[in-house]
């Protein structure tokens, strides 16, 4: 199977743009008439929906952030009424809120047929096993791939994350030939597999995968491939916009394809916010140009990447998004779990034995994602006894893994240890090597 | 009752060394020193000579230091003689935290012990007949 929807898939550049102007007109007028904040925002600039007649109209519209949909929490940013609306997605924002965003069936499907998209190219079909070891709840990544499998007409597994023992048994026992989950767990899996001596290609009838939800090199790529000989595709997606499958590598690896009939991205300056042409580095802005749920115009990713506009041997036509190289905020990816330091930071104040001075370690051992917090203790602490230090050390864990929904190791230091900066503070130390 | 301070310490190099040279500066003399580690920090437990002194530097010098009370008892030098006494405190229903012995003279030796329930354990060991400090 060479593509899911070839003709969307390998429009030419003029039917794209036609597509996508149509498309834009209709969902800016859709925007203002059902989304009170953007009939604010537009207002306050004297734009008029009107005023956007194509495409290239794009940059007259204003930005989103993150913080719009926290100021929304949690219905605001809906254009559509509960009636409509089949499912939620939610992801960590900063300090306790989340960040929701509301899908409609139509949605659901739009999101289905670009994860199946991501699947082709990834190497499934119809007669596909797909083994999905992505987490399956508030985060997209497990049912954004299920919903693709389905679409596709494969047959999936939902494994969801956790208990690899029992995910090699099934991998092999059901003979998956297509695996999604995050690039540092199909890592340990493969580590796994060689220590049971399994043998890909014989034991193991991987043949491709999605990988998602963190950022990975291309040595790692090129470590997942040779271990298990399978084809190892970059998947990307944000539920603000649609979990996995919004971008997604194919066999050549020339730039994730980014489905850009539904979602249209715009790289930006990230001092100016002036668009930057292809190839240069800045933020990811998306515009969903299809959605119905929880539109969103020009939303900033805080993702920095570039997009390529090269011609792809794979025939599809999209613009292309190269690998995502860091963020433009300090969230922190651990374990595909957003992380930001406010988050961090609420904990640790609502703590009367430590101070809220405090530094983050962040390594990978063992193809796994560890985080380290430092702590300073409170000077009043009494502290002759140990058992009540490893207390407050136990306690501060706890409230940190509930929070942050990952596991972080507490390190308690003495008042005064953690390094105090007068300007911004640097409170990461990213020791990961991808 | 012996006033004993408590010093947190992380495991790093240097940083017992660090916290007695706050002491020699401070001109304090110690009598007994014991520590308690695990793998991510070390609880430094000191007695003094000028306990008062000791902790000013110590807090000075940004180290957590606090005073605590321990019971202190003076026991013969001889085999059995504490034994005796813990005895004597379990079946009085005395439990120990921690516990450590200092340098003693005339053939006794001084230990000092943490208990939540201190004037139940005085009780205990003047009815056992040890010498308190």
């Amino acid at each position: 199977m060479q593509y899911f929807q070839k003709e969307l898939e390998t429009m030419s550049a003029d039917q794209k743009k036609v597509l996508q102007s149509e498309r834009l007109v209709k969902m800016v007028k859709y925007v203002y008439e059902n989304q009170k904040p953007y009939r604010a925002k537009m207002d306050a600039i004297k734009l008029k929906p009107d005023d956007i007649k194509s495409i290239d109209d794009i940059y007259k519209l204003p930005y989103t952030v993150k913080q719009d949909l926290r100021d929304a929490y949690p219905f605001g940013m809906m254009a559509r009424s509960r009636r409509d609306l089949v499912r939620l997605h939610a992801s960590s924002a900063t300090t306790g809120k989340l960040t929701v965003a509301g899908y409609t069936m139509n949605d659901i499907d739009v999101w289905g047929e670009c994860a199946a998209r991501s699947l082709v190219m990834a190497g499934a079909d119809e007669e596909s096993i797909i083994h999905i070891a992505y987490g399956y709840g508030l985060f997209t990544g497990g049912l954004g791939m299920h919903y693709g499998g389905e679409k596709l007409g494969a047959c999936v597994v939902p494994a969801s994350a956790g208990n690899t023992q029992k995910q090699i048994q099934l991998i092999t026992d059901f003979g998956a030939d297509i695996i999604c989950c995050t690039p540092s767990y199909i890592i340990y899996l493969a580590e796994e597999i060689e220590k049971l001596g399994l043998k890909p290609g014989v034991d193991i009838k991987l043949k491709g995968g999605v990988f998602g939800a963190e950022a990975w090199s291309e040595g790692m790529r090129a470590d997942i491939e040779k271990r298990l000989g399978i084809r190892a595709c970059d998947i990307y997606g944000l539920s603000e916009i649609a979990g996995p499958g919004v971008a997604c590598d194919c066999e050549f690896k020339t730039g994730m394809h980014f489905q850009d009939d539904h979602f249209y991205p715009e790289i930006v300056d990230v001092n100016t916010l002036e668009p930057l042409p292809y190839g240069e580095s800045g933020e990811l802005v998306i515009t969903t140009l299809t959605k119905e749920g929880m539109p969103l115009l020009r939303y900033r990713t805080r993702d920095i990447a570039s997009l390529n506009a090269d011609p792809c041997p794979c025939g599809r036509t999209t613009i292309k998004l190269n690998k995502i190289t860091g963020r433009s905020d300090d969230m922190l990816i651990i374990r595909g779990v957003n992380v930001f330091p406010s988050q961090i930071e609420s904990v640790l104040l609502k703590d009367a034995d430590i101070q809220p001075h405090y530094h983050i370690n962040v390594d990978r051992v063992n193809s796994l994602d560890t985080m380290e917090i430092v702590v300073e203790l409170s000077p009043n602490v009494s502290i002759d006894e140990v058992a009540h230090v490893e207390e407050i050390r136990k306690r501060l864990a706890a409230n940190m893994a509930s929070a942050l929904s990952v596991s972080a190791k507490i390190t308690l230091v003495s008042p005064g240890t953690v390094a105090r900066s007068e300007g911004k503070a640097k409170r990461i130390t990213d020791n990961r090597k991808l | 009752m012996i006033k004993q301070i408590a010093v947190f310490l992380e495991n790093k190099a240097g940083k017992a060394s660090g916290c007695c040279k706050v002491l020699k500066d401070a001109n304090v003399n110690l009598l007994a020193l014991s520590i308690a580690d695990t793998q991510d920090f070390g609880i430094l437990r000191l007695i003094t000579e000028d306990n008062e002194k000791a902790l000013a530097a110590l807090k000075a010098a940004g180290y957590i230091s606090s005073e605590v009370e321990l019971v202190g008892i003076e026991v013969p030098d001889e085999a059995g003689a504490l034994s005796n006494l813990l005895i004597a405190l379990g079946d009085g229903g005395v439990s120990v935290e921690y516990m450590y012995s200092y340098a003693g003279v005339d053939g006794h030796a001084k230990i000092a012990f943490k208990t939540s329930t201190p004037e139940a354990a005085v009780a205990v060991l003047k009815k056992a007949g040890a010498k308190l400090i």
